[in-house]
């Protein structure tokens, strides 16, 4: 792609893109670090990931920033826009995902002091689903692949049907050992907190799309059905 | 949103169905040898304003300029293909140019009013044209005309300064009302802000924006911003050929031609 | 640590290596510096010092013709007491009253009278002491006033040359003596002269008169003006609006900027030529002379006429074009007003000129001694610098200072002529 014929224009995106990468980059660790100190109920990790999560809302307001200031001061028009555009709100909901992922962390002390409750070993698999579906897709927003992104779309699907079988099974082990329903209510939630994330991964693809293709996705399916009992 | 108020939104910035005043087909204009436009086809209609577009030397005032046959005071220059006002075509042997320019007027980039009182450059143009009856009604039409052109206020009652008199901004505004005063039905303006400060070239798009819909408006621009506040329809010219054409809020968001986007975005050259 | 990122508008060059500007201080510029403005100040003097030069051959010009002309303009008169009933003249005012009033007075001997009178008042010889041709003002005195022919009346009449030198303290031993006694007698006087003014030429320096140069002068002009301004100022706008630009037109235009630079006196030759022998007009006319000199300026009012349209902005062909002006439209309503100041311009100078060139017209003719004003167009005249030439030839004393106050009347008529001309283009100029 052509530079900007005024190089400080070029700079500027350039520097918007390097921040959503960080971002992304920080919310990604965030979840992969959570799901270990859940695993391993590490206390210390987890309160660290909620201090960190500071950084990642600093981060937003940076990008809102830059971004209010490129529209201001370069005008753009067409491609640029969109892209200026789409980065405020990829911004937005990155952070949201930070905020996830923080909540998790939170519930570490709360899970595995007393009980081994099985389910908790298939989330990690969840959330590596769910992580490499938001990598792939802030790949793609730097990349401006569309393609890449439709394709991360469809993946929600497979998040989704993971969720739906960790909520069913734990509603199985809560309803067989009711002593258990406090951490596995807490395991609900992080399990809810994944699937969120799958689906905001799949927000920022429509976006990358519409800043990459000017029209909108089409409506994508959401696999919405709940989970019958 | 509703959807009723989605549309209302809409239909404040959404262009009109066209009603073609100005058709062209085909236009290639040569000067001597060399091509200067080549193989124009576009409308002008009377609801939108459309908008010229492209780098320095791509033709668009040059294609401006055969709309009201200008291009005929340069001595070597040569239009083929058709231009039609109203259907009749422009470049028939029997087409008057003096009326044709009565009924296209044109609005240039440097202000130049006549070297004449305020009145006298507005009421040249009906007087030679013999549009008015007798001094009441010449009077009329000046006044009109300044109305229209925003100017009244401040000129009223100073008709006899001279027009070179007056600041940049009310003197483009004073070749505005000339322009409307011998009741044209197209006017063209070339670049008719860009010597204008910023004030006074805001007014300048309010007034165009008052006088769509009465007139069909073509304006050449430099300026991007400009030609997205003020027009509906917007043309991108690049090397004498028409690259793209389309709704402004269309081309400027997603242009469809890759060489449209390169200019509006500022990578071109 | 919240760094919120700006948006640089200006970048700093790669090579933002500190910059040592130049030294403006040093010897060598404080040098040049000095240099430079010694050369500005020499420059203005020197120009200073041209402007003086002109306005002193100027003025030394003007003092010059000041000093040995306003004598021309006075005459000596001396109070003779002509008693009219006593000389039993062959007039009545009832027969002056008639239509050959000139042929009787031609016939009444009015010379012998003037003789008589003078050696009444003047003693034996007095007559002497007169003027030849005083009897044209006695002639004058009876036409404007028939009735002194029944009475006594005082006339002052012109002095003879000689007398007249004397009063202006020029004259030989025996005149300033006879000036003197006639002065002591109270006899004499030296007042403005209106018959220099009036009157045409004359062998007699006394008597000579400037009016009919003058209206030569003025007619020959009248002609130059109405052929060489419409048609030089016709010219520049076919030649600037509408002429194609080929190598036709190209040529018109060198041949034209030649022609004016071609010695006039060629343009006298074609006059010669052409007017008088092939189309047979009246020798030494007004109309002969106007259409020569006409040929003269038409090319200097093309060339000036040219150069001022040509300085009109295009953009005001442009507003009159877009507004549906056709071209005439264009021409008259806009480009010659505005080009009028540079025109006229053009049309002073080539008038100025015209009014001061003698030798085409010597070769048309008009050279002759013309001894009465001309009438019409067609009449033999001369005009002012042919007077000025034929006057400044001749033998006697009294012609030094009629022909320096001719100079000065050339002079006035082209100061008139350059004021009206320029009043009417400072009119212009405000009105548009």
């Amino acid at each position: 792609m052509q530079e900007h014929t005024v190089k400080a224009f070029d700079d500027d995106i350039v520097r918007l893109r390097g921040l959503i990468a960080e971002m992304g980059g920080r919310a990604e660790s965030a979840i992969e670090r959570a799901m270990v100190a859940l695993t391993q109920h590490d206390l210390d990790a987890a309160s660290t990931i909620v201090a960190e999560d500071k950084r990642i809302d600093e981060l937003e307001v940076a990008v809102e920033t830059l971004a209010v200031q490129i529209i201001a001061l370069r005008a753009p028009l067409a491609d640029d826009l969109r892209e200026v555009v789409a980065a405020l709100k990829i911004a937005a909901v990155i952070e949201r995902i930070g905020d996830y992922a923080k909540n998790i962390a939170k519930r570490v002390p709360l899970i595995g002091r007393h009980h081994q409750i099985e389910a908790l070993s298939v989330l990690p698999a969840m959330a590596q689903l769910a992580s490499e579906m938001l990598h792939d897709v802030l790949d793609a927003f730097a990349a401006r692949d569309w393609e890449a992104a439709v394709e991360v779309n469809q993946r929600d699907r497979a998040v989704d049907d993971f969720y739906n079988s960790v909520f069913r099974t734990l509603l199985t082990f809560m309803m067989e050992n009711p002593a258990t329903i406090g951490e596995a209510a807490h395991l609900l939630f992080v399990a809810k907190n994944l699937e969120r994330i799958g689906d905001h991964a799949t927000n920022v693809a429509e976006m990358v799309y519409f800043a990459a293709q000017g029209k909108h996705m089409a409506e994508r399916d959401r696999n919405d059905d709940l989970a019958e009992v | 949103m509703t959807d009723n108020s989605l549309n209302e939104l809409a239909a404040h910035q959404r262009a009109q169905t066209p009603r073609p005043k100005m058709t062209a087909r085909g236009v290639s204009v040569f000067y001597g040898q060399k091509q200067a436009i080549k193989n124009v086809s576009i409308d002008v209609d009377m609801d939108n304003v459309t908008a010229f577009i492209g780098p320095s030397g791509c033709g668009k005032s040059t294609f401006l300029r055969t709309l009201n046959r200008m291009n005929d005071t340069i001595g070597n220059a040569r239009v083929d293909g058709e231009i039609r006002l109203d259907g009749e075509n422009i470049y028939a042997p029997e087409m008057d140019v003096v009326q044709l320019r009565a009924r296209v007027g044109m609005v240039f980039q440097k202000p130049n009013p006549f070297p004449k009182s305020i009145y006298e450059n507005v009421a040249y143009g009906p007087r030679i044209h013999g549009l008015a009856g007798g001094k009441a009604e010449l009077d009329g039409i000046v006044e009109k005309s300044l109305r229209r052109a925003g100017l009244w206020e401040e000129v009223k009652d100073r008709l006899s300064d001279s027009g070179t008199a007056l600041s940049g901004g009310q003197q483009q505004r004073l070749c505005i009302a000339r322009a409307i005063a011998v009741d044209p039905e197209v006017i063209l303006m070339d670049e008719p802000a860009s010597a204008l400060d910023p004030i006074a070239t805001a007014k300048i798009e309010e007034l165009i924006h008052e006088l769509r819909g009465r007139y069909a408006i073509v304006i050449v621009t430099h300026n991007m911003q400009q030609a997205a506040r003020v027009s509906q329809r917007t043309a991108f010219f690049h090397l004498g050929e028409l690259i793209e054409y389309g709704v402004t809020s269309e081309l400027f968001t997603n242009p469809r031609q890759e060489r449209t986007k390169d200019y509006i975005t500022g990578r071109y050259g | 640590m919240s760094d919120i990122p700006q948006v640089e508008l200006m970048r700093m060059p790669a090579d933002a290596a500190p910059r040592r500007p130049t030294d403006w201080k040093t010897e060598s510029m404080q040098r040049r510096i000095r240099r430079r403005y010694a050369a500005e100040r020499r420059f203005r003097l020197l120009g200073l010092a041209a402007v003086l030069l002109s306005a002193a051959f100027l003025a030394f010009l003007l003092i010059a013709m000041l000093a040995q002309g306003w004598r021309g303009f006075t005459r000596t008169e001396i109070r003779i007491e002509v008693d009219f009933p006593a000389m039993a003249l062959p007039l009545t005012p009832a027969a002056l009253r008639g239509g050959d009033a000139d042929r009787l007075l031609a016939a009444a001997g009015l010379e012998e009278a003037t003789i008589i009178a003078a050696e009444r008042t003047l003693g034996p010889g007095g007559d002497r002491l007169l003027s030849e041709a005083a009897w044209l003002t006695m002639r004058e005195a009876i036409r404007d006033d028939p009735s002194i022919l029944g009475r006594r009346a005082v006339l002052w009449l012109p002095a003879a040359d000689p007398i007249d030198v004397a009063a202006k303290h020029a004259g030989d031993p025996r005149s300033e003596a006879a000036y003197a006694r006639l002065r002591d007698a109270g006899l004499v006087r030296t007042g403005f002269n209106s018959t220099f003014l009036r009157d045409a030429d004359a062998t007699d320096p006394a008597m000579v008169g400037i009016w009919g140069a003058l209206k030569g002068s003025l007619l020959t002009m009248l002609v130059t003006l109405a052929l060489a301004f419409p048609i030089g100022v016709l010219s520049a706008i076919y030649l600037e609006e509408y002429a194609p630009r080929n190598r036709w037109t190209d040529l018109i235009e060198v041949s034209i900027n030649n022609l004016a630079a071609v010695p006039s006196i060629i343009f006298g030759l074609l006059g010669l030529a052409i007017f008088l022998n092939t189309w047979n007009l009246p020798r030494s006319a007004p109309l002969v002379g106007g259409l020569t000199l006409a040929l003269m300026t038409m090319p200097v009012i093309v060339i000036a006429g040219r150069n001022a349209i040509k300085s009109v902005p295009p953009s005001i062909r442009d507003a009159a074009l877009g507004i549906g002006a056709s071209r005439i439209q264009v021409v008259f309503h806009h480009v010659l007003p505005l080009a009028l100041p540079g025109i006229l311009t053009g049309t002073i100078i080539g008038m100025a000129r015209a009014l001061g060139e003698t030798a085409p017209l010597l070769m048309i003719g008009m050279r002759a001694f013309i001894a009465s004003p001309p009438g019409g167009l067609t009449d033999p005249a001369t005009v002012l610098p042919v007077q000025i030439f034929l006057w400044s030839d001749e033998v006697g004393r009294g012609f030094v200072e009629k022909t320096s106050a001719a100079i000065l009347v050339l002079l006035a008529f082209l100061l008139a002529m350059n004021a009206i001309a320029i009043y009417l283009r400072n009119r212009f100029e405000q009105r548009w």
